[in-house]
C-alpha cells in the first residue's frame, strides 16, 4: 500500500497531524517547522507526480488512470480505498499544494492557539488531497466532508466579523449540498452494475458498465450536480461564499476559494458529467441558466461592495459560475477552459485573498473608502494586487486571459440559439469584470491616501513575498504556457467525451 | 428437564454469576474500608465477563424447547452492549464513592446487572414470555436506578415518571400480545405467531396487535410519540444511569424489536407494518432534532440527541434486511463510544461542578483543552462528520436501506440526511461554546480521576478508529451472515 506515491498525498497531512499533535500552542517554532516542512514536501510530491505522469504519457502509457492502486475496505459492501490520477487530477492536486504552501506562510504570526489552527488546516488538506486522488465515489465523498467540516472552527474560531454567523451558515448550507450528493451518489452504487452482485463503487467501473438507466440518471444528476454545484457557489446557492470568505482568516480564504470551491466543479465534471452522461445531455440546460446566472449576478454584485473580502467573494461566485458553465457546454474546448480556469481562479482568487489579509493586518480596515494610495505606501503589495486584479480581468499574459478565451471559444461551438444567447451573455460578464477591478485597483493603490495613519506603514515582510511569489510565478506560467496544462489534460478528456458523446445515440 | 439446557445461555449465567459475587461480597462485608473493593471487583469482573462473552462463540441452539436461543449476532449485540456498560461502570467509579452514594454502591452494581441480564432475555428470546420477563427485568430495576440520588427531588421526580410509564406501556405491549395471541394459533412462540400473521390476510386485530407491540417497544425505544418521558428522565437521573439509559438501554431494544418484528410479523412487513415503522421513524428524528435546538440543560439536549439517534437505528428496522439488522448493529456500536464520549464529558463537569448548562460550557478551552476537544469529536461523530466513526455508521446505514430501490425509502434517506443537516446546527452550538464563545470560563480546571479518564480514552479511541478500521463493521457483518438464514425475509 506504501509503495503507492498517491496514497503519500494523504498520509503525509497525516504526519502533519501527528506532529502537530505532540506540538504545544506556546511553541510557535516547532509548529512552523512541521508545517514548512510537510508543504514542502506535498509540493515536492505534486512537482514529482506531475512529472513522472508526463513522461509516462510521453512514452506511450494511454491508461486512463496512471498510479492506480485499491485496496479494500469494508468488503461486504464492496468499498475499496481506491486512488488513480489523470491528467485533470495532477493539476489540481498541483494547485492544491501550492496553495497549502502559500498559506502555510501567509499565516505565519496566526493567533490565537496556532496549534489547533494548524490542526484543522492539515486535516481540511487531508481532505482536499484525498478527494483529488479518490477513484471511488465513497472515499470520494468522506474525503470531501472531511475538507468540509474543519471550516467551521476555522472561520469561527479564527475569523473577523460576524464569524459565528458566517461559519454555521456555511458549514449547514455545504453539508445541505452534501445531503443530496450522498443521496445521488447511494443511487449510483446501487446501480451500477446489471450483476447484482458485481455492485462497485469505482468510478472507471461505473462508467465502464454504464448499467445506469436513463430515468434514474435524470434523478441522480440533479442530486449530484446540485451537491457539488453548492460547492461550486451555483446561483442561487452561493450565499455562503461571500458572508464565509469575508469572515474567514486569510490562509482559510485562500485555500477555501483556491482549492474547495474546485472540488465542486471537479466533482460535478467526475461524477455528474462523466457517470451520467445521458442526463447530462437531457438536463444540462436548467444549469446552465443557473450558472448563467452565476457569471452576471456574481460580477454586478462585484461591482457595488465596499468590502474587498467581498469584492473577491463576489468575483468568486462569478468565476466558478463560469467554471461549471463551461463544464456544461459539453464540448472538449470548454472543457479544457473549465480546467484552465479552476487553476487559474484558484491561484488568483487566493493570491487575491492573501493580499487583503496583508493589507488588512495593517491597515485594520478592509473598507476601500477608507483606504488609498496604496500604492505609494507599499509598493510590493500594491505591484501584487495590480497583477492579480489583472490576471483576473483577464489580461494576455497571465491565466485569466487563456481560460476565458478558451471557455468563450468552445462554449461557442454549440450552434443552437440557446447555448449561443448565455455565452454572449456570460461574455457580458468581462466587461464587468474589468469595472470592478478597475475602480478598487483606483481607489484602494493609485487615488489619494485617505488615512494618515496609513503613511507609516510597512511593506511585505519576507514570509509574505514568499507567499505571494509562488503564486504570481505559477499564474504568470499559465498565461505564458498554456499549451503544456492542455497537453497534461487533453488526453483526460477523450473517455468522458465519448461518455457524453455515446449517450446522445 | 434437562438442566444442560442452561449450559447454553452463558452470557446470562456469566452477567448472573458477577452478579451472586458482587450481592454475597455487598452483603457479607461489614466494614467502610472493605466496600471500597466493590467498584474495582465489579468493573474487573465485568471486564473479563466482556472477553468471555466475546470470545466463547455462540452455538445458535434452541433450548427450553425454542424459547431460547443465542446466536452468533445475539451474542454479537451482547458484547457491544457489554463494552457499553463497561464503560458506564468506568465513568461512574468517582460518582459511586460520594458521601451520598457510597452507602448505597452495592445496590448501584446490582440492579445494572440484573437489567442487563434482562436484556439480554430480550434479545435472545423466541417466545413471548421470555421476552416479557427480560423487558420487566431490563425495566423496573431502572426506575430504582433513576430514583438513586434520592435526595434530590428531580431524580425522585424523575423516577416516577419513568416507572408510570414503563408500567403503562408494558399494559399496551401485553395487550397487543393478547391480541396476537389471539390472531395466530394460540401459542405465543414467534414461529407460530408468524403462522397467523400471513400475507394476503390481514384483519383489524392483527393491525390493532402491531400497533399495540409497536407502542409498548417503542417507549422502550422512546420514540416519537413515545417520547415524553424520555427529557424529563434523563435530566433528573444521575448522569451514569442517563448514560445507561440512552445507549444501552435503547440499543437492546432496537435489536429485539427487529428480530420480534421479522421474526413473528414478518410475513406481513410490506402490508401491515412497515408503513407504521416508515411514519414513526420520520416524526422520531424530525421532532427529536426540532426540539433539541431548544435545549439549554445538557442533559435535555442529550436526550432530544437521543430520540432523533434512535429514529437512526430503526432505519435498519424498515427494510428489516440483514443488511439492515448489520448497520444497526454496527450503528449501535458506534453510537455507544459517542455517546458514552459525551457522557464522560458531561459527568466529569457535573461531578466537579455540578454545571449541567449549556451555557457553562463557554469558554471551555481556555482551561479543560483535553475535554473541550474530546466533547467536540464526541459532537461531530454523533453529527455524522467524517473521518470520526459517526460517519461511517450513518452511511453505511443508509447505504443499507437503499438496497432494495425502492423509491419510498430514497425518500426515507433523503429526510434522514436534512435531519442530520439540523443535527449539526445543533451539536455545532456545543462546540460554539466550548471554542469560539468569547465568555470567560465558567468551568475551571478539571483533573479527571483515572477512571474517567480510561473511560473517556476508550471512547475517543472508538469515535477515531471504530469506522477506520473496517473490522468492527466486518465482525457485526459476520455475526448477522451466520444467522441470515433465520431472520426470515
Amino acid at each position: 500500500m506504501f509503495g503507492n506515491i498517491l496514497i503519500w498525498f494523504v498520509i503525509i497531512p497525516v504526519l502533519m497531524l501527528a506532529g502537530l499533535g505532540v506540538c504545544r500552542n506556546s511553541g510557535m517554532n516547532a509548529i512552523r517547522a512541521v508545517m514548512v516542512i510537510g508543504s514542502t514536501a506535498l509540493l515536492a510530491l505534486s512537482a514529482y507526480v506531475c512529472i513522472d505522469f508526463l513522461a509516462l504519457r510521453a512514452a506511450g502509457d494511454t491508461s486512463e488512470m496512471l498510479f492506480t492502486g485499491s485496496w479494500m475496505w469494508y468488503a461486504p459492501l464492496n468499498i475499496h480505498l481506491a486512488v488513480g490520477v489523470d491528467g485533470i487530477s495532477v493539476l489540481m492536486l498541483m494547485l492544491s499544494s501550492v496553495i497549502v504552501f502559500a498559506g502555510t506562510f501567509a499565516s505565519w504570526k496566526i493567533n490565537p492557539l496556532p496549534k489547533n489552527f494548524f490542526l484543522w488546516f492539515c486535516l481540511l488538506s487531508t481532505g482536499v488531497f484525498g478527494f483529488f486522488i479518490s477513484i471511488d465515489i465513497f472515499t470520494m465523498f468522506m474525503f470531501y466532508e472531511v475538507a468540509l467540516i474543519p471550516m467551521y472552527l476555522l472561520i469561527g474560531v479564527w475569523g473577523t466579523g460576524r464569524k459565528e454567523y458566517s461559519a454555521m451558515k456555511l458549514t449547514l448550507m455545504l453539508m445541505g449540498g452534501s445531503a443530496f450528493l450522498m443521496l445521488g451518489l447511494l443511487g449510483i452504487y446501487w446501480h451500477s452494475s446489471t450483476d447484482p452482485n458485481a455492485l462497485t463503487w469505482n468510478i472507471l467501473e461505473i462508467a465502464h458498465n454504464g448499467a445506469i438507466d436513463a430515468g434514474w440518471q435524470n434523478i441522480l444528476f440533479l442530486c449530484t450536480f446540485v451537491g457539488f454545484g453548492v460547492l461550486g457557489a451555483m446561483f442561487p446557492f452561493h450565499t455562503w461564499s461571500p458572508d464565509g470568505h469575508a469572515c474567514a482568516p486569510t490562509a482559510v480564504s485562500m485555500l477555501h476559494a483556491g482549492v474547495l470551491m474546485k472540488l465542486g466543479g471537479y466533482g460535478c465534471f467526475r461524477i455528474a458529467i462523466y457517470l451520467l452522461p445521458a442526463a447530462a445531455n437531457e438536463l444540462a440546460w436548467i444549469f446552465i441558466i443557473l450558472t448563467g446566472i452565476s457569471i452576471v449576478y456574481g460580477a454586478f454584485s462585484a461591482c457595488v461592495q465596499t468590502d474587498l473580502k467581498y469584492i473577491n467573494a463576489y468575483s468568486s461566485v462569478s468565476h466558478c459560475g463560469m467554471v461549471l458553465f463551461a463544464i456544461l457546454m459539453l464540448t472538449q474546448t470548454a472543457m479544457t477552459g473549465a480546467i484552465l480556469q479552476m487553476l487559474s481562479h484558484g491561484l488568483m482568487t487566493a493570491l487575491f485573498f492573501a493580499l487583503i489579509g496583508m493589507i488588512y493586518g495593517r491597515t485594520h480596515t478592509r473598507d476601500i473608502r477608507q483606504m488609498g494610495g496604496l500604492m505609494k505606501i507599499m509598493p510590493y503589495l500594491g505591484v501584487c494586487y495590480m497583477i492579480a486584479g489583472f490576471a483576473s480581468l483577464g489580461l494576455p499574459g497571465l491565466s485569466g486571459f487563456v481560460a476565458e478565451m478558451t471557455i468563450f471559444f468552445g462554449s461557442f461551438e454549440n450552434a443552437d440559439l440557446f447555448h449561443r444567447v448565455f455565452v454572449i451573455v456570460g461574455t457580458g460578464s468581462i466587461v464587468i469584470t474589468a469595472v470592478y477591478i478597475l475602480r478598487v485597483v483606483g481607489k484602494l493603490l493609485l487615488g489619494p491616501v485617505q488615512d494618515e495613519h496609513h503613511l507609516s506603514l510597512t511593506d511585505a515582510s519576507w514570509f509574505e513575498r514568499l507567499s505571494t511569489v509562488t503564486l504570481i510565478v505559477c499564474i504568470a506560467a499559465i498565461g505564458c504556457f498554456p499549451n503544456w496544462i492542455a497537453q497534461t489534460i487533453n488526453f483526460s478528456f477523450n473517455p468522458i467525451m465519448e461518455a457524453v458523446k455515446n449517450a446522445v445515440i | 428437564m434437562d438442566y444442560s439446557q442452561f449450559g447454553q445461555m452463558i452470557p446470562e449465567l456469566i452477567v448472573l454469576g458477577i452478579f451472586m459475587i458482587v450481592l454475597i461480597f455487598d452483603v457479607f462485608s461489614k466494614d467502610h474500608a472493605s466496600k471500597k473493593f466493590l467498584t474495582p471487583l465489579t468493573t474487573i469482573l465485568f471486564g473479563l465477563g466482556t472477553l468471555a462473552i466475546w470470545l466463547i462463540p455462540a452455538s445458535g441452539q434452541e433450548i427450553f424447547g425454542g424459547m431460547y436461543v443465542n446466536t452468533t449476532a445475539t451474542n454479537a449485540l451482547k458484547s457491544i452492549l457489554n463494552i457499553g456498560v463497561f464503560i458506564v461502570f468506568l465513568q461512574s467509579a468517582k460518582w459511586v464513592e460520594s458521601d451520598e452514594v457510597s452507602i448505597r454502591r452495592g445496590e448501584f452494581y446490582e440492579l445494572l446487572l440484573v437489567t442487563l441480564f434482562g436484556m439480554y432475555l430480550m434479545v435472545s428470546a423466541r417466545h413471548f414470555l421470555l421476552f416479557v420477563i427480560g423487558l420487566e427485568a431490563a425495566s423496573l430495576p431502572l426506575a430504582a436506578l433513576v430514583a438513586f440520588n434520592k435526595k434530590h427531588y428531580e431524580s425522585a421526580e424523575a423516577a416516577a415518571k419513568y416507572i408510570l410509564t414503563a408500567v403503562f406501556s408494558s399494559g399496551i405491549l401485553l395487550m397487543g400480545l393478547s391480541f396476537a395471541y389471539a390472531c395466530s394459533t394460540g401459542s405465543l412462540y414467534f414461529s407460530d405467531i408468524a403462522k397467523g400473521f400471513v400475507s394476503g390476510n390481514i384483519s383489524g386485530l392483527m393491525i390493532l396487535a402491531l400497533a399495540f407491540v409497536m407502542a409498548g417497544i417503542g417507549f422502550k425505544l422512546s420514540l416519537v410519540p413515545f417520547h415524553l418521558w424520555t427529557a424529563d428522565v434523563y435530566q433528573g437521573a444521575p448522569t451514569a444511569i442517563t448514560s445507561y439509559l440512552s445507549v444501552i438501554s435503547k440499543g437492546s431494544a432496537a435489536v429485539a424489536f427487529f428480530i420480534i418484528f421479522t421474526q413473528a410479523f414478518g410475513q406481513v412487513w410490506a402490508e401491515a407494518w412497515e408503513w407504521m415503522l416508515y411514519a414513526i421513524i420520520i416524526a422520531t428524528i424530525t421532532i427529536g432534532n426540532l426540539f433539541a435546538i431548544r435545549q439549554h440543560n445538557i442533559k435535555r439536549f442529550m436526550a432530544f440527541s437521543s430520540i432523533s439517534q434512535a429514529g437512526y437505528i430503526m432505519l435498519g428496522a424498515v427494510v428489516g434486511t440483514s443488511l439492515g439488522l448489520t448497520a444497526m448493529l454496527f450503528y449501535i456500536a458506534i453510537y455507544i463510544v459517542s455517546n458514552l464520549g459525551a457522557f464522560s464529558v458531561i459527568a466529569m463537569i457535573e461531578n466537579a461542578t455540578g454545571k449541567v448548562e449549556i451555557d457553562d460550557y463557554n469558554g471551555l478551552h481556555k482551561t479543560n483543552p483535553r475535554l473541550s476537544f474530546a466533547m467536540t469529536l464526541a459532537m461531530f461523530s454523533l453529527a455524522g462528520i467524517p473521518p470520526f466513526a459517526g460517519f461511517f455508521s450513518k452511511i453505511l446505514m443508509f447505504t443499507s436501506v437503499t438496497a432494495s430501490n425502492s423509491t419510498a425509502l430514497y425518500i426515507l434517506v433523503l429526510i434522514a440526511l436534512i435531519n442530520t443537516i439540523i443535527s449539526l446546527y445543533y451539536y455545532l452550538l456545543v462546540v460554539k461554546a466550548m471554542w469560539i464563545s468569547a465568555e470567560e470560563p465558567k468551568i475551571p480546571n478539571i483533573k479527571g480521576h483515572f477512571a474517567d479518564r480510561l473511560a473517556l480514552g476508550i471512547c475517543v479511541a472508538g469515535i477515531i478508529f471504530c469506522g477506520l478500521v473496517p473490522q468492527v463493521y466486518q465482525y457485526c457483518y459476520d455475526a448477522v451472515q451466520n444467522v441470515a438464514c433465520c431472520i426470515g425475509l
